[in-house]
């Protein structure tokens, strides 16, 4: 069930926290208790915007147990308007082809259904392309 | 004999059972053939210790102590046996920590076995298995593969260097073409072009012939040093020259340039100093070809061509057996069959008998030094070997 595990990672999954290192102000996601540029302890958490675009993209139809069922999917690194780069799925693609440089944003989706017969599902952060400002 | 030579790390003997579907054969199994066969190739040298390179069996054929597991069943019970994990590089791992205990005189003679069942489970088990290979949290739970990870950076380096869209096809001839000379390969017939052309693609802009087939497999070397050999040892004798490994970060994501890996870069500079050897020096390079676009950016990242430019050495044929700098010499991944952490050894074993003279139809002429590389992840881990001919 991992239920602690995915618990524990709310922050993370539904909202982008990540850290800032406060002596060179890097910033990262996951967020990192060492700061790999400077060697520092980090303790400053970091909300990312979720507005990024996509650094590179593919379709799995061959998937892992617990994904196959939402095959074919499309995965992708993000790049964050921050700098870092995400690995996660992209949603809500409709009739969009995606590609490189495509600006996309943070949504909260499910991620996989745990797969026993207790059915604990997963949610947390895909990209979808940015809608346009009304 | 000097202090320095005596210690030399020679490969005394090297065993492989064929990579494929093995239904009837049982995890254990395959690596006591292999462990038998580099015995009985080794002249009958005594393994005081036993390094075993895995990285699936926990997860598909549910065993883990694995090395206890194989020493026993290969009637070298007593013995110390443990099991070296580093991804797809844990047999290039647990070679490196052989090197590392007999070189070191704690261990006089050791066994490395590289092993992987894969047809213990089939389809999304397995995909599943390999993702734990990734980030768990940040890059399996999002539904990653390998095969879509290597898409990821196929799609990139075809965006940032204009690549075209079969130019990475030359990976797959070469190996398909050396598979066929090679007995214990998988597939042992070359393709065409038009072939990977028409291929069907699995994670765009990779195909099937991008993507090295999963399968069983297990091959083994006797590793001692050069003072325990006998007299009237058999063979040519093959030096371990330099062993070196790096480590970059686990998660593709969170390198400062996806496209650069690295760790080959840095376990190759350093085995090749460690060895005295320029690059050119080189003979052959068995690379880690899991995907051609890693082959690509392995031969980057080693120093054998410039970032955007190492698809170009597969298309001239410079990777090819009369070419500049052969890879895959005796199938490579592509075509021997891909036995995930069994890989490294299974390497190590086509390098040997290059060095050894005994590569039949795939021999390249005299042929006196390799480098050896296994990666792990996209490069996460990187162990790279160099292996020399005595004269």
């Amino acid at each position: 069930m991992e239920i602690a595990r995915h618990w524990r990672l709310k922050d993370q999954r539904y909202n982008l926290i990540g850290s800032e290192c406060s002596h060179c102000k890097k910033q990262y996601f996951p967020p990192r208790e060492v700061c790999p540029a400077c060697g520092k302890e980090i303790a400053k958490a970091y909300h990312f915007s979720g507005l990024g675009e996509v650094y590179s993209f593919t379709t799995i139809y061959e998937a892992p147990s617990g994904y196959d069922e939402e095959a074919p999917y499309t995965v992708a690194l993000v790049q964050l308007e921050e700098g870092p780069l995400v690995t996660a799925q992209l949603t809500d693609l409709g009739a969009e082809t995606p590609e490189i440089g495509m600006p996309v944003e943070m949504v909260t989706r499910r991620i996989r259904s745990d797969g026993d017969e207790r059915g604990m599902l997963i949610y947390g952060y895909k990209f979808r392309p940015r809608l346009q400002k009304a | 004999m000097n202090m320095d030579t005596k210690n030399d790390v020679i490969i005394a003997g090297i065993g492989q059972v064929p990579v494929g579907e093995h239904w009837q054969a049982s995890l254990r199994s395959l690596g006591v053939k292999a462990i038998q066969a580099a015995l009985a190739d080794s002249g009958g040298l005594k393994p005081g210790a036993l390094y075993a390179g895995n990285m699936l069996a926990a997860n598909l054929s549910r065993q883990a102590h694995l090395g206890v597991l194989l020493a026993d069943y290969a009637g070298l019970s007593g013995i110390e046996a443990e099991t070296v994990e580093a991804g797809a590089a844990s047999g290039a791992a647990a070679l490196r920590q052989a090197c590392l205990a007999v070189r070191s005189g704690y261990v006089d003679t050791a066994i490395v076995v590289g092993l992987e069942k894969f047809t213990d489970v089939v389809g999304p088990e397995i995909e599943a298995a390999l993702g734990t290979g990734f980030d768990a949290d940040y890059e399996a739970v999002h539904g990653l593969t390998p095969a879509a990870q290597a898409a990821l950076l196929a799609r990139r380096y075809m965006h940032q260097h204009g690549m075209p869209a079969d130019g990475l096809a030359g990976f797959a001839l070469t190996a398909h073409a050396n598979g066929a000379g090679n007995k214990n390969a998988m597939y042992r017939k070359a393709i065409s072009l038009e072939a990977y052309q028409k291929a069907e693609p699995v994670s765009d802009p990779l195909n099937l012939y991008d993507l090295a087939p999963n399968a069983d497999g297990a091959a083994a070397l006797v590793l001692t040093r050069r003072e325990n050999l006998a007299k009237e040892f058999p063979h040519p004798l093959v030096r371990v020259a330099a062993s070196a490994a790096a480590s970059d970060a686990l998660a593709l994501a969170e390198r400062r340039d996806p496209l650069q890996f690295e760790a080959v870069r840095i376990s190759t500079e350093q085995a090749l100093e460690k060895a005295g050897l320029q690059r050119e020096q080189v003979d052959l390079f068995e690379l880690h070809d899991s995907s051609s676009i890693f082959a690509a950016l392995i031969l980057e990242a080693a120093g054998y061509a410039k970032p955007g430019a190492g698809w170009k050495l597969a298309r001239d044929d410079s990777i090819a057996l009369s070419g500049q700098i052969p890879c895959l010499t005796m199938g490579g991944s592509k075509a021997r069959g891909n036995p995930g952490g069994a890989t490294g050894v299974y390497q190590a074993v086509e390098a040997a008998l290059q060095l050894r003279g005994s590569a039949g139809t795939n021999q390249i002429a005299n042929a006196r030094t390799a480098l050896v590389q296994s990666i792990g992840g996209p490069a996460a881990t990187a162990v790279t070997h160099v292996l020399v001919r005595e004269e």
